[in-house]
């Protein structure tokens, strides 16, 4: 699979960083280079292999569910860019 | 007497201990070095008046003999990855510049609770991502190493390439650090010094800077495998704020160091014998062999078949957990904020201002193998490795106690000579990524040097939460290879 200007252009929104158009191709280019390196993990055969998402899932102690901490409003706005009246401010969402 | 700063954390708490010096003398010692060290770029943010506040409650509680904490007047750095209440934690990103903690994390917590002092925050790639430390937005660490008669300046490696620095130079007596991928093991190799990834689990992840959260453990970088076991003591718990942090009790790692490995079944990978093996490093690897052998080991060749693919598959998982992990930094809630007419342009522009080359890099790649389409073909195939590496370990793990391989399959690279392409530079990391995928721990011990003078160093492998063991085995290869001899008559410290 070889990615094209358009999937780059793609990914970056899905990522929310916006590329500058000078740095596209040399993007492209350093994408593909990884892909293209990752492409041999298709001659691995998984049929039959249960995925392994992380290594402590099995042993997970589990809490009490109950409310353990919280007020404190002011600790997370302490390095908001922008905050006001206990609250995060952002540009305006809805018309 | 031995200088301040040229002794380990173990031989520095028996000194407090005998009153040879003060705490404050020892943690002033140490602020001097710093200053005089600060070419290198090791500390991004010093604090010295917290350090000496710090030692000077130590030196109460040190005449008083009363509760004497583990590391009591100790003084050490901490990565700028561990959260630090009200002290500013960077991760070397542009996008956390000036972002102060409200809360601790837990590991920092503990060294604090045994009584060590808090030097200031260390350099590393920006996110953590990265084997050369060039990736920071606080500029390269420099290793204090160099080759005689040659103005090259070395990398330290990384990520944790300040808390390799500092350590090899003296400038803290030992230092924390996080190993995704092998940044912690891979550093420790170039410089000299000894690096520790525990079990995933034994330290908590929680108030880390998250880059790939199914990898990322702390550990130790110290001076010599004994302080390594100290480290590690204090530095792991179960914690119930870490859902993956392991119940398994912690034992006195340092009582573990016997110096005994007679019978002991030692695992050589021959896969491990991968392309672009410097032949320095594979004389090495040989001799390393010898010295366990002769210390009553013995030694057996084993196969881990698809340690090939560990690389690749490590290149999947991790920039796919960082692009969700990063997903955070978007100019609201902390840190950097670029104005955007629009809430997704106000998002777009400061990740684009905030994040570096090599971040944005993996975060793309991330959100390209995460998106509709790509998921069973590179995420899930990734995930399936991986269980196929895990196995291969477990099977292993039947025929022998520990394996030995080296760290890296070369030794530091110069500024200005590393590697251009992405791909060449992540081989760094080709011997490491296969213990953080199969969540084992992994010592790298300093064994020996290549004919410029730049230091090798030797991994031990073992099975999940058996540090000790790989401690004991990193213990009986230090008394072998003395390195530190070794690099005294070497060394053109800075």
């Amino acid at each position: 699979m070889t990615i094209d200007i358009n999937t780059v252009h793609k990914i970056s929104r899905l990522a929310r960083i916006k590329i500058p158009e000078t740095e596209v191709e040399s993007l492209k280019g350093d994408l593909n280079r990884i892909l293209g390196w990752i492409e041999q993990l298709s001659e691995v055969n998984t049929d039959n292999v249960q995925p392994l998402y992380n290594i402590s899932l099995e042993n997970m102690p589990r809490r009490e569910d109950q409310i353990n901490d919280g007020n404190y409003s002011n600790a997370i706005l302490a390095n908001a860019p922008e905050a006001e009246f206990g609250m995060f401010v952002v540009p305006k969402v809805v018309e | 007497m031995t200088k301040l700063t040229e002794l380990t954390l173990c031989e520095a708490r028996d000194g407090l201990v005998n009153k040879q010096f003060s705490a404050q003398e020892l943690t002033q010692a140490h602020i001097e070095k710093i200053e005089e060290t600060r070419a290198l770029n090791a500390y991004i943010t010093e604090t010295p008046d917290i350090a000496l506040k710090m030692a000077q409650a130590s030196d109460e509680k040190l005449a008083k003999k009363e509760e004497l904490r583990p590391l009591e007047g100790l003084p050490i750095g901490i990565k700028d990855l561990f959260c630090t209440k009200d002290i500013r934690t960077t991760a070397a990103s542009k996008i956390l510049d000036d972002y102060k903690p409200q809360y601790e994390s837990t590991v920092t917590q503990n060294l604090w609770d045994a009584g060590a002092v808090l030097l200031g925050k260390l350099n590393l790639d920006e996110f953590a991502m990265g084997s050369s430390n060039l990736t920071s937005a606080y500029g390269p660490v420099i290793s204090p190493w160099k080759i005689e008669g040659n103005d090259r300046q070395f990398v330290p490696g990384g990520s944790s390439g300040g808390s390799v620095a500092a350590v090899a130079a003296g400038s803290a007596l030992a230092t924390t650090g996080t190993d995704t991928g092998g940044s912690i093991r891979q550093p420790a190799a170039f410089a000299g010094i000894v690096g520790l990834k525990p079990t995933y689990g034994r330290c908590s992840r929680y108030g880390i800077v998250a880059f790939a959260s199914s990898l990322d453990q702390a550990g130790p970088l110290t001076k010599d495998v004994r302080d390594a076991a100290l480290m590690l003591k204090i530095m792991a718990s179960h914690d119930p704020k870490d859902a993956t942090s392991a119940t398994i009790p912690v034992p006195d790692f340092e009582k573990l160091l016997s110096g005994n490995i007679s019978k002991l079944k030692i695992g050589i990978p021959k896969e491990y014998r991968v392309e672009g093996l410097n032949p320095e490093i594979d004389a090495l690897w040989a001799q390393g062999i010898e010295w366990l052998k002769s210390a009553g080991a013995e030694i057996q060749e084993i196969s881990l078949p698809h340690t090939k693919y560990a690389l690749p598959t490590y290149y999947i998982l991790a920039p796919a957990e960082a692009s969700s992990n990063l997903a955070r930094y978007d100019g609201v809630r902390f840190g950097l904020r670029v104005p955007g007419q629009t809430l997704d342009e106000l998002y777009e522009l400061t990740r684009a201002e905030g994040f570096g080359k090599e971040v944005k890099r993996r975060i793309m790649i991330g959100t390209y193998v995460l998106s509709a389409g790509y998921y069973d073909a590179y995420y899930l195939k990734a995930q399936k490795i991986r269980r196929l590496i895990q196995q291969d370990f477990e099977e292993a793990f039947k025929k022998v106690d520990v394996i030995l391989t080296p760290t890296t399959p070369t030794a530091a690279f110069a500024i200005g000579e590393e590697p251009k392409d992405p791909v060449t530079m992540y081989m760094n990391d080709v011997l490491t990524v296969p213990a953080n995928l199969a969540g084992i721990p992994g010592l790298s011990v300093p064994a020996s040097f290549t004919k410029e003078g730049l230091p090798l160093g030797l991994q031990i492998l073992g099975p999940a939460f058996e540090e000790g063991r790989i401690l004991n085995v990193g213990y009986v290869l230090e008394q072998a290879a003395q390195f530190k001899e070794k690099a005294l008559k070497l060394r053109t410290s800075t």
